[in-house]
Formats: structure tokens, sequence, C-alpha cells
């Protein structure tokens, strides 16, 4: 990008806010903190920053409220979630909210930096976890006949780029491996993003309320 | 259809809930026996446990502080009310049949019998749900009218007071069909004067009582949380804390510790995995701990499916543990990635790291690890091992197996 990126910082502990502050120099302009739900739906609506990082758990209902607040006013609002705690409920409740990524809070600053300009550009950011998540919420064994197939199902390339981002895969090493640019790695994961969200399969929140943690 | 009674027998014996209905239904046309016996399992059952298992530490404390909101999982089947409806409609059809041909109770009894069994219905009903609401711990203090009242606010009144009504004038109606209407302002007047007697005499005492016992067990919950809680804090974190000071020129033990010390925290807050060593991903994450704590790299393992262990998954495990161990010695990364899948009968496991690589078919003596105890070992256990490494593009150690006849429980 031309421009430094802004960002808005959600998190409701002082000291991680201090630290990603300080690990973002540069390339990253943080335009704004919040630390709970409410001051975070004013904030955002505010500034209007590219991305906006997101814990999950938050005082006032949580990251997937913020996301679901701000979306009603302002629905092409960009969200990167973090967190600690990993439990897949969460994750997927927050990225079923409308974020567009996941990734853990120890993750190091230049990879933190690269998630927010992909989530920026308006690509998806999957973590490993959260591909081995997706994989395991779409794991082939429904049968019923769904009303929109095409949502509930991965399709086999997809499935592909998915395990490889799980077995610890960048998106640039999964482009080799599998023979395709960048660009169409990151067009199946928009693709899967957009399926996650959209996809009113009741295994998947089943699935999602029956384990809540790898 | 009330209780859940059939529901409950159906899982039980694991036919379909519409075919224990049916059999209810037909019981009843047998002078009502079906609805006694219903009655009564009903009072006699135990209540299956919640299918909301208890949330992990981490999270029910989180969803307390309104930190996240709780997952909306709604198990009530909704297709099922027409065909309970159908049921209970053709089980009054036949039984007025049966009245009809004159086989079934005499109409003096049967009309009081029914109304007095709806109006018992609603009551039992409305105290059952109280019951579950005292056992949820949600309603905050339970005073006597909270027995039977619940938390259900005015839609618990109303069913409280219909059922009165209904059994007051089934008994109403069979004093009058056996004494006449006269004897009846007079029994009524006896019985309201009994009640409230009864209610004046015990009704403080039953009321104090009860607030009693809810405080106390409040009280007992909590005490024993806050122990828990303090165990916890002094055996892991204060000694990791303890550890961390007096290596604090050491920044990678400091590491080590700190990373430890979140492992167990998050296992301890989040967790529901299944006790180490009897499932697939729970060995494999319980050797990628000891591989962190050995060897100064974080190990993070992602799986997808699981199966419970055996002799040959368990070769598995250690073959790889022993590709952990080669990618924290020799690749030079201080990040392995694990991935483990379970698809039907085949099981896959990745080891990877982003470090040094190596040319696979120039093997060097010190690496004899590799051939001996990850391909060798993979090999004598039927399954495979597959190593892709070149020199400075990473190692990928890729371990399949295939698992004899245990298709239906394998992935979920």
């Amino acid at each position: 990008m031309k421009s430094a990126l802004t960002v808005v910082l959600v998190d409701d502990h002082q000291m991680f806010r201090t630290g990603v502050r300080s690990e973002l120099g540069g390339s990253i302009t943080i335009v704004g903190e919040a630390e709970d739900v409410d001051s975070a739906v004013a904030v955002i609506l505010d500034k209007a920053p590219d991305v906006v990082l997101l814990d999950v758990h938050l005082p006032g209902g949580g990251g997937a409220e913020v996301v679901r607040r701000v979306h009603q006013r302002s629905p092409d609002r960009k969200f990167l979630a973090l967190s600690v705690s990993d439990a897949a409920e969460d994750v997927i409740g927050v990225i079923r909210a409308g974020a567009r990524g996941y990734v853990t809070k120890n993750i190091t600053g230049p990879e933190l930096v690269d998630a927010i300009r992909r989530v920026a550009d308006g690509d998806a950011v999957f973590s490993p976890r959260l591909a081995g998540f997706v994989l395991d919420a779409f794991a082939g064994t429904i049968e019923v006949a769904q009303v929109d197939e095409d949502l509930d199902r991965l399709t086999e390339r997809e499935r592909e780029v998915m395990r490889l981002i799980a077995r610890g895969y960048a998106y640039k090493e999964v482009a080799k491996e599998l023979f395709i640019s960048i660009k169409t790695v990151e067009t199946h994961v928009s693709s899967v993003l957009r399926k996650l969200q959209l996809s009113s399969r009741h295994e998947l929140t089943r699935w999602a309320s029956d384990r809540r943690l790898i | 259809m009330a209780g859940g009674v059939a529901a409950g027998l159906a899982d039980h014996f694991g036919v379909d809930v519409f075919w224990v209905r049916l059999a209810f239904v037909a019981g009843t046309w047998v002078n009502g026996f079906g609805v006694l016996v219903y009655i009564a399992l009903w009072r006699l059952l135990p209540q299956g446990d919640a299918a909301d298992p208890e949330e992990p530490a981490g999270l029910a404390s989180a969803t307390r502080r309104g930190l996240r909101t709780p997952g909306r999982t709604s198990r009530l089947p909704g297709g099922d009310k027409g065909q309970t409806l159908a049921l209970i409609v053709l089980g009054l059809g036949v039984l007025l049949l049966l009245e009809h041909l004159g086989w079934g109770l005499t109409a003096g009894l049967f009309w009081p019998l029914l109304i007095a069994v709806a109006g018992l219905a609603l009551l039992w009903r409305q105290a059952d749900e109280a019951q579950r609401q005292r056992w949820a711990g949600t309603s905050p203090d339970v005073p006597v009218l909270g027995l039977l009242l619940g938390s259900g606010g005015w839609a618990a009144v109303i069913r409280l007071g219909l059922g009165g009504v209904l059994l007051a004038t089934a008994i109403g109606v069979f004093v009058a069909q056996s004494r006449g209407v006269e004897a009846l302002g007079a029994v009524a007047i006896a019985t309201v004067l009994a009640l409230l007697g009864l209610a004046l005499l015990l009704g403080p005492w039953i009321h104090r009582l009860s607030r009693d016992l809810a405080a106390e067990r409040r009280e007992r919950v909590r005490s024993q949380e806050r122990a828990d809680m303090a165990a916890h804090l002094h055996d892991s974190v204060l000694q990791t804390l303890a550890l961390l000071q007096r290596h604090a020129g050491d920044a990678r033990t400091v590491a080590r510790l700190a990373r430890r010390q979140e492992r167990e925290l998050r296992d301890w807050l989040y967790a529901d995995s299944a006790p180490a060593g009897e499932t697939l991903r729970a060995a494999l994450t319980a050797v990628a701990n000891e591989v962190e704590d050995r060897h100064d790299v974080t190990v993070e393992v992602v799986g997808v499916g699981d199966v419970p262990m055996d002799d040959r998954l368990s070769a598995m495990v250690r073959a790889a543990g022993e590709a952990m161990v080669n990618a924290a010695k020799h690749s030079g990364s201080d990040h392995v990635d694990v991935y483990a899948e379970t698809a039907g009968s085949s099981v896959e496991v990745f080891v990877r790291d982003r470090g040094a690589g190596f040319d696979p078919d120039a093997i060097p003596d010190g690496r004899l690890g590799v051939r001996e105890s990850i391909l060798g070992r993979m090999e004598r256990h039927g399954g495979s091992a597959d190593v892709r490494s070149a020199p400075g593009e990473g190692t990928e150690v890729q371990l399949s197996m295939t698992l004899q006849e245990r298709d239906e429980e394998s992935s979920r």
C-alpha cells in the first residue's frame, strides 16, 4: 500500500494494547483504541480505519457483537480477530459475525503486520488452527440434501488449500505446492471464508458448540 | 409430550420416539393405564444430563463477565409438535370411542379423572421446571413460592392458577355427583379453611428453611471454587513466577517457562480435550508438549477428526514425536507445525518445520534416527512414512496409516 494503513485496536487489556502499539511501528498507524464494545463501536465509526484489530473477548458482549453493530452502520469495515482463547466456538463465532480473519495473540510482529495488510487488501487470514477448525466443521459426513449445496461444501481445491494451511504452509508455499498463483490461493481462502460466514449448515453451529477447543 | 418421558425412553432403548408415544397412547385405552405409567415414570426417572456440558472455566467466566455472547443453541426439535398433537387427538378419540361402547370407565368417573389429571400435570410440570431451574442455580433467591413458580414469571403464575382451578373443578364435580350440589359449598369452605390454616402454620418456617438451604449451598459452591482456584494458582502459576525470577537473565529459559505455563493455564481454562493417551490428538499434544519443554521450540498441533488410541497408533505417535525432536534439534527453526487428520479409516500426521532442510537421499550418519525410528517404525506397524526436504526448504515428514474395522467411530 502507498500510505500507512490505519488501524483501530480493540482489547480490554491495556498491557496488550501497549505491546501491539510498539510492535506495529512504521508501516501502520494506530488511530484509535477501545476497551469495550460500546466505546469500540463509537471509535470505529468515528475513525473509519482500514482494519480493526479486535479481541474476541470483550466486556459488553464480545468481539462478535462489535462486528455486528459496526456492520449495521458501515458494512465495509474490515476486522481481524485476535484471541488468546482458541476456543472454536468463539473463533467461529466472530468469523461468522463478519471478521475477515483470525490470529492468535502470540503471533510475531511482522506476521501481524502481514496479516493486517492482507485483510486491508480484502483477503482472508487463516491461521493453521482456524484452517483446522474449518476442515473439522466441513468434514464430509453430511448426507442430507441441503438447500444451498454450494455453501455447505468445500470444493476439492479449497480443501487442499485448507489442509496445507493447517499443515503450517504460508500462502506463498501453498501456491508453490499446488502450482497455482498466490492470487488464486487468496481467492480460494476468501471463498472458504464466505462459506464459513454464510453457510446455514446446522452442523456447523452444532459442531462449534460441541467442540469448544482443540 | 409433557415431561420428556417418551423421548427419554426412546433414547434409552434406541427406538424412534414415535413408537414409545404410540405405546403410551395405546396404554391409556386400558382404563388410563398409560397416563398413570407416564406420570409415574415422570416422577421416578432421573432427569438426564442437559445436552450442554459444563463450560470450561475460562469460557464460563468470560460468559459471566459479559466478554462474549454465549452461543445460541436451541435444541427444541421443532417438527415434533404436530406429531405429538396428532397422537393426543388420536388417543382422545379412541378413548371416547371406548367410552361410547361402554368398555371404559363410567362417565361419572371419567370426566373428573380427566380434569384432575390435567390439573395435576400442570402443577407437577410447574414444580418440575422450578426444580430444574434451582438445580441450574439461575434463580438467585428461593422463597417458598419460588419452589413452585421458579422464575417463569406470569406464564408460571397462570399455569399454576389454571392447574389449581382444574384440580378444584375435578374435586367439585366428583363431590357434586356423589353427594349432591348442596354439599359443594360446605366442602369448598372447609377445604379452603384447612389450606389457609396449614399455610399460616407452616409457611414462614418453610420459607426460612428454603432460604437458608439455598444460601448455604451457594456459599459452599463458592468456597470450593475459591479453594480450587487458589490451589491451582499456587501449584502452577506461583511456582513458575518464582522460577522466572531465578532465571531472569536467561532469555531461553524464561521463554520456555512462560510457554509451559501458558499451555497449562490454557489447558485448565479452556480444555475439553480427552485425557492424554486416550485419543490420537491428545497423545500427539502430550508428545508435542514434551518436545517443547526439552528443546526450546514451539510446537503447534492442529487436529481434524480424532480416534481412540491403539497400539499401532501409539507407534505412529512415537514416530511423530521423533520427527518433532529432529525438527527441533536439527532444523534451526524455533517453530514446528504438527497436523493430524483422521478421515474415515485413514490417519495422516504431518510434522513440518521451516528450517535448514537436508537432502533426504543422502541422510547423514547423525540422522539415522529418521530411517530407523520414523520410516522403520511406521513400516513395522503397517503404515508408511515419507520425508520431503531440500536444503534451505525446511522439512516435512508425512506419516500415514490405515485403521482396521473401526469406521463407525473414526471421525466426527
